[in-house]
């Protein structure tokens, strides 16, 4: 089913329906919390699960192929930069626990903001370079291949 | 239902609509070439997690390395080439593979946890042109890049059409949509827009059965949209009969790649054997040995297209030695490498780590089934469907160059990603590299005055927001004719729809219960059949702004549909067995058919024309060979 929502956990705080890709968790009027509308266009991306913040979402594998009695459950923390991972079997025999960084740096801080970039000259605009080309494409002195430097050509027809 | 409020913003420069990959890119590079410029992201999802890398990815699958002298960009254009029989835009896929390490080297600098080689401090390659990430926030970290670039981020709003210029003939004005929260009409009037959103999953019947139905290998929120939007507004599609099938872990579509290329496992039939090689013999007579030479390969590593592997897959399956097993068991036992093997798929593809749990499917001690997927149609991955767009003024021969890079055959409209034709393999990092060439492409064109004058009325405004409503206004006059239920005389809804379209692709356009076989007389009558459902799809009804989202997927995946079944009827021959077979043409027809296949819908009579585009490809310019 792909994602379910525990009763007892869920506030109806709308993390979920705010982040889901496939516009499938919503709120139920009646009982006020969170519920996937349409599990057969769920992807078990597992978005919503990271983004509640009470643990109130959990998936179950889709019926047409998994068996019941598994566990896949996760913590993602941006502040620590990790996500943790917890596999639990069906027949209890494997319990894995993995642990992934997400990021190396703190959030966002190191992403230039380009309006406050020094502005491009009408040369590299007439030109084929990208912003922060050709520094980035090798941090040498290296420049743009192109098809001349390369001893190319372009030819119509069956290549050999 | 005119009750919903129309919101207009105006004045923009650089629309961007679908903000994965590809549009995150646009939006971020927009803002270098653009100072001043207006740039607007218009986003069917959250662009914190939209786009086919939502859930993350564990590796990078386009990176040349040249940095550490491993590969240049003509090594990767002739790798693609073989891969997809050379039917490719080789000029377009030089120009994404010279670009594309920048952008990798900014991800690095973003904070994306990129591994290294602790022996030669190079990225840890997966195999020659991949290398392993620590992808979990691989879309939020570039949606935090998009978000500094844009002025505007409209998450939550379904891009439905494109807006024409009324002064210029075939020309982009901007689009509208609405937003899948409030339900309001969203007017955006721009002087260029990028096409970004996804290909398609979801328009041939898949292998799963109900729930399951959402476990396909590319994510379930690619409605095609890349291709409706364009073919709704006339541009010229590329490659279309070009789509793809996969062979992954059963039903879990869990990703191969790293299995494969870093761990080292290799597949083996149902009695252990080894099954690939057999099939060769007979399918180098299929394709020629120009496409398949078993010598070669073995003497030079030269890859065996994606497609003819599927090849023999598929026949071995069908003679009835299956099922094909991925044999793990041997890698496993090396608890680094059982981690990585875990890592890969929680990084990317979790359900599959989900499946392996409810089964007891411990890759260490079974090896677990493999199969072919049904087909998708898309553009980054091995596989080239898309628009048909000017290449870069440097290398591009004049065939392939009407003024602006990635610009399509309609003027100030560009694509990215999976909505530019001819260049597979450009994954993620090839896409956002594409973004970034669109962006500064469409900030020149406006700079070049291309953008003077255009006109929209309010007709043309109007029009579609009646269109786009449409489907809600069609359940509420019928609705109540009925006493409960989904069956109604005057309607169909989006799911009774897609069903219908997923089931008509599979049997007459090459899906997976007939084995990918089709001919010109299935082909025919499945285009007779997607004329009804097209007649039909007036007649859809949307109980809610949920379903009028379904709604439109679902017009812009028939759309897609329509433009592939066109493609795979105008190319008489088999080019990719594996992906596809034309039982009336059994074999590759060089003679004929060693070009791009190109196509355009008139929008107003909704005709097709298809052409034939001749196929470039880079070969060693005489006076300067051997030098290198």
């Amino acid at each position: 089913m792909p994602t379910f929502v525990y009763m007892t956990r869920c506030d109806g705080c709308g993390q979920c329906v705010d982040i889901c890709p496939s516009d499938i968790m919503h709120i139920d009027p009646v009982v006020r919390r969170a519920y996937n509308i349409e599990p057969n266009m769920c992807w078990e991306c597992y978005s919503c699960v990271k983004a509640c913040p009470h643990n109130a979402i959990d998936v179950r594998g889709y019926a047409d192929f998994a068996p019941l009695g598994h566990s896949v459950r996760v913590q993602r923390d941006e502040e620590k930069g990790v996500i943790a991972w917890r596999i639990i079997f069906r027949n209890g025999e494997k319990d894995m626990n993995l642990l992934a960084p997400i990021t190396t740096k703190p959030w966002g801080k190191h992403i230039p903001q380009l309006s406050d970039a020094p502005a491009p000259s009408q040369e590299m605009r007439d030109g084929e370079l990208l912003y922060n080309e050709p520094k980035y494409l090798r941090f040498d002195d290296g420049g743009l291949h192109t098809l001349e430097a390369a001893g190319l050509q372009l030819k119509v027809g069956v290549y050999e | 239902m005119m009750g919903y409020k129309t919101v207009v913003e105006d004045g923009i420069d650089i629309l961007v609509c679908g903000a994965g990959l590809g549009g995150t890119g646009a939006a971020f590079e927009a803002r270098y070439w653009g100072k001043d410029k207006k740039i607007v992201i218009a986003e069917k999802a959250n662009i914190d997690r939209s786009g086919a890398v939502a859930q993350g990815l564990y590796a990078i699958n386009c990176y040349m390395g040249t940095r550490f002298g491993e590969n240049n960009p003509e090594d990767h254009v002739r790798y693609a080439r073989i891969d997809l029989m050379g039917m490719v835009r080789e000029d377009l896929l030089f120009d994404m593979a010279r670009h594309v390490d920048s952008t990798v080297h900014q991800f690095e600098e973003w904070g994306l946890p990129l591994m290294r080689n602790p022996k030669t401090g190079a990225y840890q390659r997966e195999g020659r042109w991949q290398i392993m990430i620590h992808g979990e926030s691989y879309k939020p970290i570039v949606a935090e890049a998009a978000k500094k670039s844009a002025d505007k981020v409209f998450n939550r709003v379904c891009v439905t059409h494109l807006l024409m210029d009324e002064s210029k003939e075939n020309r982009v004005a901007g689009a509208v949509g609405f937003n899948v929260r409030t339900g309001n009409y969203h007017v955006f009037k721009s002087k260029a827009v990028v096409v970004a959103a996804g290909g398609a999953s979801n328009i041939f019947k898949p292998r799963s059965v109900g729930e399951g139905a959402g476990r396909v290998w590319y994510a379930p929120w690619s409605s095609g949209s890349a291709y409706g939007l364009m073919i709704g507004a006339g541009a010229k599609m590329t490659q279309m009969e070009n789509r793809i099938v996969l062979a992954r872990f059963k039903d879990g579509y869990g990703p191969v790649g790293a299995y494969f290329l870093h761990l080292k496992t290799y597949t083996q039939n149902g009695m252990g054997e080894e099954y690939e090689s057999k099939w060769f013999p007979a399918l180098e007579k299929m394709v020629g040995k120009r496409y398949l030479d078993v010598e070669a390969s073995h003497l030079s590593h030269r890859p065996i297209p994606t497609c003819l592997r599927n090849h023999a897959f598929i026949n071995e399956v069908n003679a009835g030695r299956g099922p094909i097993h991925m044999v793990t068991m041997e890698a496993f036992q090396d608890p680094h490498l059982e981690e990585i093997g875990w890592h890969n798929f929680l990084g990317m593809t979790v359900g599959q780590a989900v499946l392996w749990a409810a089964t007891d499917v411990d890759p260490k001690y079974e090896n677990p089934e493999l199969t072919t997927s049904e087909p998708y149609v898309m553009g980054s991955h091995a596989t080239g469907c898309g628009a048909w767009c000017s290449g870069p003024e440097d290398i591009s021969p004049p065939d392939y160059f009407w003024g602006y890079n990635r610009m399509t055959t309609v003027e100030g409209l560009f694509g990215a990603g999976d909505a530019v034709g001819g260049t597979p393999h450009a994954f993620s990092s090839g896409s956002f590299t594409e973004g970034r060439l669109a962006a500064k492409a469409a900030c020149k064109y406006i700079d070049d005055g291309k953008a003077e004058g255009i006109r929209v009325s309010d007709e043309q405004i109007n029009r579609r927001k009646e269109e786009v409503y449409k489907p809600m206004e069609h359940y509420k006059i019928y609705r109540n004719e009925i006493t409960a239920g989904s069956v109604n005389p005057n309607y169909i809804n989006p799911r009774q729809g897609l069903d219908r379209l997923q089931k008509l692709m599979d049997e007459y356009c090459g899906g997976v219960t007939v084995s990918y076989m089709t001919n010109e007389k299935l082909l025919n009558i499945g285009l007779k059949k997607l004329k009804l459902l097209e007649e039909d799809l007036e007649k859809i009804a949307a109980e809610n702004v949920h379903e009028l989202l379904r709604a439109w997927e679902l017009k812009h995946r028939h759309l897609t549909s329509e433009a592939v079944m066109h493609h795979t009827l105008f190319r008489k021959e088999t080019r990719w067995p594996g992906y596809y077979y034309r039982g009336d043409a059994m074999k590759v027809d060089d003679d004929n058919w060693h070009v791009l296949t190109v196509s355009r819908r008139d929008p107003e009579t909704g005709e097709y024309t298809m052409e034939k585009a001749p196929c470039y490809h880079l070969i060693e310019d005489k006076h300067e060979a051997k030098a290198a």
